[in-house]
């Protein structure tokens, strides 16, 4: 059921982003948030997104949580992204703020000081 | 049976808990340390576990321990949060820091004065201002006393005029710019480091080796690049005045004013005098010139975020008059005859350039910049009877696209540049004009897979009316082989013509015949100067005794294809002449970065060089370069209390190794130096006492032990005979110096 919210949610997001364009953007700004505490979250967080074909340029920003993404829409899709960051061990938030958790092998993968579900190492980096 | 149970359980839990060892202490308030008073209530736990405990009404705890537990974390309404390193279980006694607000914070995560970085691609190495107040006095030249990579020597016995070096190769092998835009250079290349005032200077990037290719073909050995304040960030008024008892008075002014949200300017004011002689070794000249300089500066900046537009427009013009010679040299009555020995260099200089960048709003990653500098550089000077004049007339100009390819991984830089100069110099009756022109091309790509391997690789094409057209490559590669090891390498080739005069101006005043050997090249008849440099560099970041630190190796070559030779070696001559042979400079470095305590830095440097040149005469190491340098700079603050007062300390340690001297045994015994000079070790330090944000005084000396070199004027009572000579210099003119200066800031 939320899969089905998410992704309806999903395409409503495209559809509103290029409401004008069917043709696809190469160079589509989207931003959703994702969780995580430092700057080595920041860096892999950022480091699966650009390692996803179609996405050009990734940034995270630490206190917003937010990740800017420039792709192009023809080579990828949203859901391929946030699967990729996923599988490094980094909760989702869709477009809807509904949360997608990391598979919990992935997220043990993540260093001590990125536990970012632990309220301690989450006050600890504030 | 229950009963049983429960009580086995808990026989069992004690047992436990006596194989458990246990860690005790006590935590003591350090505003009343004598009646060792413990504080109650103090919160106490392992980190990252949930045992914990509280001190009691005496302040002290125990706390179970096992050996995995390492950081203890202490903490207390109203104090610092501690993180206590445990090494085994002696019992501890600790004193909480109360706080004082948020200052303590802002403190704690306070940037380092100087920056190593770990991620750069190019070996890199960032000084920011609060480096630069650490070093005596106040220009470009001065600011690298405390920086290990650059050794500063001294170009002559007569201006005082302080020398940079890197890798063993003077400041002509150097590409240094003021904002990417190459300043020190063609005619301003001695004196152009003392035109720039060190409260100017916002941060400082030193690049060893090989450069980029986007700045230009000339860089040989390394890059250093000065980023000026800029209206926008720099404080609204800002005020520095200094004065040294070598009779040096120093003024620097900035303001700054926000015009409207787009537009800021600043206006910068430098002045500095001595018009005082010194003659501290008794040699009747002056052991530092007299001089004046005034410096003024105006920038503009323009941004516009939504546009993503953003622009620097600068004018600013310099005047620097020096007189220097004989003490009793008056230079009215006495320029130009034999009455007594004297120089004058009056140099103006005038300069503007315009930046614009273009960000394009939708691509982060993409942008167009556009530079062009003009300057206008007028050097008239004399030295005794011989004349030097050069005009430097500068148009410097490129335009850079940056993009990616694919995605950020690939990024690339894409350009065309101009530039043209044209010089007009009078070398006694001589006069030399020559005019250089040149257009180039540039892409340079750099990968960076965002783990362990970076790497840019560049390559540019010019077309020189004198150099020819030529191809330029530069390459380096970041490898991260485990946690905190950076290994780093590159490689480049360099091509310049050498301004022989401008370069190695100091020969005027001495009474050495100037000697080319014109081979029918296109620059005074020599051919230009190639070079290829190569590096390695391993740096490890370390973590002993909980404090951090990094080490440092590095190896560079650079091997000269062609080089314009300047032989001293004969003693009433110096000769330019094409290499013919090898000429090749080694050095290695290791470095050490070491936070001793909290506050307490220290960095240590030991340096080898071996440069060696084929001359006429044969083989030889470089003249006046020691083989052997060993530096030790020790900072320490203290905390900064309440309204931000603070103390500073600062103490810089130079070992400066033999040095081979020119040969002089033709000349009478009287005028003959010995083949090596004396090792000598100069001390500086510094203190400086903040009193808050607006206002600090700083008190320094500068060649503490006061280590003078004995006769740095060879023939100092015949100035106009044949064997004067100033230029052999290894060591300081001019003995201990003290100086005391302020700082007052608006914001």
């Amino acid at each position: 059921m939320k899969k089905i919210v998410f992704i309806m949610s999903l395409s409503l997001i495209g559809l509103s982003v290029q409401s004008q364009e069917i043709k696809k953007n190469k160079n589509l700004q989207v931003t959703f948030e994702v969780d995580g505490v430092c700057g080595m979250c920041k860096k892999r967080i950022e480091t699966a997104a650009l390692k996803t074909k179609g996405v050009k340029f990734a940034l995270w920003n630490l206190s917003s949580h937010q990740l800017n993404l420039i792709v192009d829409e023809r080579k990828t899709t949203i859901t391929k992204i946030q699967k990729n960051i996923l599988e490094v061990g980094h909760d989702v938030f869709g477009f809807d703020s509904q949360k997608i958790v990391a598979p919990n092998e992935a997220y043990n993968a993540v260093a001590p000081c990125c536990k970012y579900r632990d309220e301690k190492v989450v006050s600890d980096h504030n | 049976m229950k009963k049983y149970i429960v009580s086995g359980f808990l026989l069992l839990s004690s047992l436990f808990s006596f194989t458990q060892t246990s860690f005790s202490g006590i935590i003591m308030d350090p505003s009343n340390p004598k009646d060792n008073i413990g504080i109650e209530g103090v919160s106490v736990h392992w980190l990252d576990t949930n045992i914990s405990t509280i001190s009691n009404s005496k302040g002290r705890f125990t706390i179970p321990y096992k050996k995995t537990y390492k950081k203890l974390v202490v903490s207390f309404l109203g104090y610092r949060t501690d993180t206590i390193t445990v090494l085994n279980s002696n019992p501890i006694s600790h004193f909480l820091t109360p706080q004082s607000g948020l200052d303590e914070v802002v403190v704690i995560t306070r940037k380092k004065a100087t920056y190593k970085s770990f991620s750069s691609t190019t070996n890199v190495f960032t000084v920011n201002s609060d480096e630069l107040l650490k070093a005596a006095c106040c220009n470009l030249a001065e600011s690298f006393e405390t920086n290990p990579s650059i050794d500063v020597s001294f170009s002559d016995a007569l201006t005082g005029t302080k020398q940079v070096q890197m890798l063993g190769l003077t400041s002509p092998y150097l590409l240094i710019s003021q904002e990417n835009i190459p300043s020190v250079r063609g005619a301003s290349q001695v004196f152009g480091l003392t035109f720039t005032p060190g409260t100017w200077v916002e941060s400082i990037q030193i690049t060893k080796g090989a450069g980029s290719v986007v700045n230009g073909y000339e860089s040989i050995s390394g890059q250093i690049n000065a980023e000026l304040v800029k209206p926008f960030s720099d404080r609204n008024f800002f005020l520095n005045l200094y004065s040294s008892l070598n009779g040096r008075l120093e003024l620097n002014t900035h303001f700054n004013h926000v015009i409207s949200k787009k537009w800021q300017t600043g206006l910068y004011v430098h002045r500095n005098y001595r018009g005082e002689k010194f003659d501290q070794n008794k040699d009747q000249f002056l052991d530092n010139p007299l001089a004046d300089q005034i410096n003024i500066m105006n920038r503009w900046q323009f941004t516009d975020v939504e546009k993503g537009l953003v622009s620097f427009i600068n004018v600013r013009f310099l005047n620097d008059e020096k007189q220097t010679g004989e003490m009793n040299f008056n230079p009215a009555k006495d320029k130009a005859t034999t009455n007594a020995w004297g120089s004058e260099i009056d140099t103006k200089r005038f300069e503007t350039s315009a930046k614009l960048g273009y960000v394009f709003p939708e691509l982060p990653f993409q942008s167009v910049g556009f530079q062009i500098a003009y300057s206008q550089h007028q050097q008239d000077s004399y030295f005794g009877l011989n004349n030097y004049d050069i005009e430097h007339q500068s148009i410097y100009s490129n335009i850079i696209f940056n993009s990616i390819i694919g995605d950020t991984r690939n990024k690339f830089k894409t350009g065309i540049g101009y530039t043209y100069d044209t010089y007009n110099e009078l070398v006694n009756t001589d006069s030399f004009d020559r005019k250089e022109e040149s257009l180039g091309a540039f892409f340079e790509y750099a990968f960076d897979n965002l783990e362990d391997v970076s790497f840019t690789a560049g390559i540019r094409i010019d077309a020189h009316n004198l150099l020819g057209t030529f191809i330029t490559p530069r390459f380096h590669l970041r490898y991260v082989p485990w946690e905190n090891g950076v290994f780093r390498a590159s490689f480049g080739r360099g091509k310049r013509s050498a301004n022989i005069f401008a370069e190695n101006q100091q020969l005027f005043a001495s009474s050495r015949q100037i000697n080319v050997q014109d081979v029918g090249g296109s620059i005074y008849g020599l051919h230009p100067e190639i070079a290829w440099n190569y590096g390695i560099s391993y740096m490890q970041k370390f973590t002993l005794f909980d404090n951090k630190g990094d080490l440092t190796f590095d190896f560079y070559q650079t091997d000269f294809q062609n080089k314009v030779v300047v032989d001293w070696e004969t003693p009433q001559e110096i000769s330019f002449y094409d290499l013919v042979g090898s000429s090749i400079a080694n050095s290695f470095q290791i470095e050490i970065n070491y936070n001793l305590a909290a506050y307490f830095n220290l960095r240590m440097a030991y340096k080898y060089f071996d440069i060696a040149t084929d001359y006429k005469s044969g083989n030889f190491q470089k003249p006046m370069q020691p083989n052997n340098r060993f530096f030790v700079n020790l900072s320490y603050e203290t905390p900064v209390a309440e309204e931000g007062s603070q103390w500073k300390f600062d103490a810089t340690f130079n070992h400066i190794g033999k040095q081979r001297l020119p040969d002089t045994s033709s000349n009478p015994v009287v005028y003959q130096l010995p083949g090596y000079s004396n090792a000598y070790e100069l001390l500086h330090t510094q203190v400086t006492k903040v009193f808050s944000e607006k206002f600090e005084v700083y008190l320094g000396a500068e060649n503490l032990t006061n280590i003078r070199q004995k006769n740095p004027i060879l023939a100092s009572d015949d100035p106009f005979g044949s064997y004067f000579d100033t230029t052999l210099v290894y060591a300081p003119v001019f003995g201990r110096t003290l100086y005391a200066g302020l700082r007052f800031t608006i914001n």
